[in-house]
């Protein structure tokens, strides 16, 4: 547990960074500042491991006051992760990853050990260890850079805008194994961004901060979304919120019909009822995309990939409305595709029935 | 006084017959040379390593020390030779004279490269150390110093090769180094002019130089094996 009892930064010239800050990272749980430019969110961050000492006000690091311990003490008990990795150019990746224990004095051997595995679990093979920060990409640093902040397993870790300097495919792919990451690690994490979506996708709770430093409101993600406390708040969250919000509601065991389906390799149908789209499969009862009927199908015979419409997303069965109204809108046929965990077909649904779900759902709305 | 090879020729060609004539003295010469050359230069890295951090560091000091410094590599040599023995109360031709004075313009060129060659740290680098919880003298011989070498190499090498050519008017004031082949020639030239004592004290000098650059580029591709790994 990281707690901020009314901690102030005002610096020499009278600027206000952080303002009578109260604030509580649960232990455990992955706690996301947010706010525009000049809010002090990274300011924040930086006053738990005290680069940037406090004017008045007290982190407790448990029930430990941070102020009380040496910094270098304090700082190496801290994860700490930073946007462009800062990665020690003349360390090869596995001594960088082993750099706290180096540091704490841990056999170099076992150090470096630790480090290898670090490296597999980011996601990073083998072969990379002996190479210089310089020969891997911005993503592969960034992965290197979150090995080195967890190689002496402190409780606690402190990130700061991490995945902001990687293109948005690679984000999406950090993002992703972090948070498979925390699953199993579950530390106690402060992650600053200035990217709401970043904070709402990663956040167990998220922190907007306005501008000066003050606390505009601490809330679960969904609560962010549905019911933001202010207008500043509500700006700042965005557009699109009642539907991002969907994507934090249960839809719960979808109610699915049968679609009709053909394999991959089969001859292609002949004659439409109506309705010119049929779901292709593959052998396992996949779905693999749709086959349009009412196509020019000159020099084919049977169903092949290439003749598939892949712009649909799939629904797994238990995921959230989201996902289902997504499903649905993005089906060419009109029809949301249904799966089950292992990716078989188990049927489609409409996006009337999604929107009927919505409208059971939403609390907020009657009242 | 030398003594002159009977026959020898004055043609600058002769320089390689005056050097085996005069082998052992000769490269007595070029040990000393060596010595003044490459000392003063150690002496003064170890001097300017704590002032260029301490310009780097206190950014405000950084102009005023390089002031000085710069002022001071402006002094010709041999009026810094003549006032090193009264300013620090030695004899006249103290055999600390020279390797003082050159220690000064040593220092003089490396406090800037080494301020530069700190602050060709990135940034988020040092910030990472911090973080990490270095503190700042681990810091700095862990972390900044071996990432600052490629461009203190660089400033070495500027150092080690203008020594060899400071160290040789030092001969002139009568100090033992290949600067005196330079006297030597200069003392044997009457009346005819007689060159290869000369032109022997210019090859030595020369071949010096680029043995002592190629020794320092060769100590920075062993300390950073890391710049020569590719992007693959």
């Amino acid at each position: 547990m990281i707690r901020f009892d009314a901690v102030t930064k005002r610096y020499p010239d009278g600027t206000v960074a952080v303002d009578e800050l109260d604030l509580e990272a649960a232990s455990g749980r992955i706690t996301v500042l947010v706010g525009p430019s000049g809010c002090g969110k990274t300011t924040s961050l930086r006053m738990v491991n005290r680069m940037i000492e406090p004017t008045s006000g007290t982190i407790w690091l448990d029930d430990q006051d941070t102020a009380t311990l040496p910094t270098h003490e304090l700082r190496r008990k801290i994860g700490y992760v930073i946007q462009h990795a800062g990665l020690f150019p003349h360390r090869t990746i596995v001594d960088n990853v082993a750099t706290v224990p180096f540091l704490l004095g841990t056999d170099k051997k076992q150090a470096r050990r630790t480090a290898m595995e670090l490296l597999e679990r980011v996601g990073l093979p083998e072969h990379f260890a002996k190479r210089y920060p310089a020969q891997l990409s911005g993503g592969q640093q960034q992965r290197v850079g979150v090995a080195r902040a967890l190689a002496a397993d402190p409780p606690v870790m402190l990130m700061d805008e991490p995945f902001s300097a990687v293109d948005p495919v690679v984000r999406e792919q950090l993002q992703d194994e972090f948070l498979r990451l925390q699953q199993e690690l579950g530390k106690t994490i402060v992650f600053v961004t200035h990217d709401i979506d970043e904070a709402i996708k990663l956040g167990d709770q998220v922190a907007v901060l306005r501008v000066g430093g003050r606390l505009a409101q601490l809330a679960t993600p969904a609560e962010l979304l549905s019911r933001p406390v202010d207008a500043f708040v509500a700006a700042f969250v965005g557009r699109d919120r009642g539907y991002r919000a969907l994507g934090f509601a249960d839809a719960g065991t979808l109610s699915t019909r049968d679609e009709p389906t053909v394999v991959l390799g089969a001859p292609i149908p002949t004659g439409t009822d109506g309705d010119s789209w049929l779901l292709a499969v593959d052998g396992a009862g996949a779905p693999q995309g749709w086959l349009d009927l009412g196509a020019d199908f000159r020099g084919h015979d049977t169903v092949t990939d290439e003749l598939l419409y892949r712009g649909g997303t799939l629904a797994t069965q238990g995921s959230t409305l989201r996902a289902a109204l997504d499903a649905c809108l993005s089906s060419p046929s009109g029809r949301g595709v249904v799966i089950d965990e292992g990716g078989a077909l188990i049927g489609t649904t409409t996006s009337r029935e999604i929107l009927d779900l919505i409208e059971a759902h939403e609390p907020e709305r009657q009242t | 006084m030398i003594a002159l090879a009977d026959g020898a020729s004055s043609s600058p060609l002769h320089f390689v017959e005056y050097f085996l004539d005069h082998r052992s003295e000769d490269l007595g010469l070029l040990w000393s040379h060596t010595w003044l050359s490459v000392v003063p230069v150690i002496v003064g890295l170890l001097i300017a390593l704590p002032l260029g951090w301490v310009a780097r560091r206190h950014r405000w000091t950084y102009p005023p020390i390089m002031s000085i410094t710069g002022v001071l590599y402006t002094i010709p040599s041999i009026a810094l030779f003549v006032l090193v023995p009264p300013l620090l109360g030695l004899d006249t031709l103290d055999p600390l004279q020279v390797p003082i004075a050159l220690t000064v313009y040593s220092v003089a060129l490396l406090v800037r490269v080494v301020a530069d060659g700190l602050a060709s740290v990135p940034e988020e680098t040092t910030q990472a150390a911090t973080a990490m919880g270095f503190r700042p003298l681990e810091r700095f011989f862990k972390v900044e110093l071996p990432i600052a070498v490629p461009v203190i190499a660089a400033g070495l090498r500027v150092a080690v090769v203008s020594n060899v050519s400071i160290v040789a008017v030092a001969g002139t004031i009568g100090l033992s180094n290949l600067g005196q082949l330079f006297t030597q020639g200069f003392q044997l030239s009457t009346p005819d002019a007689y060159y290869p004592p000369i032109v022997l004290g210019i090859v030595l000098c020369v071949l010096l130089a680029v043995v002592l650059d190629s020794a320092v580029v060769l100590l920075n591709r062993v300390l950073t094996p890391w710049r020569r790994a590719v992007r693959t």
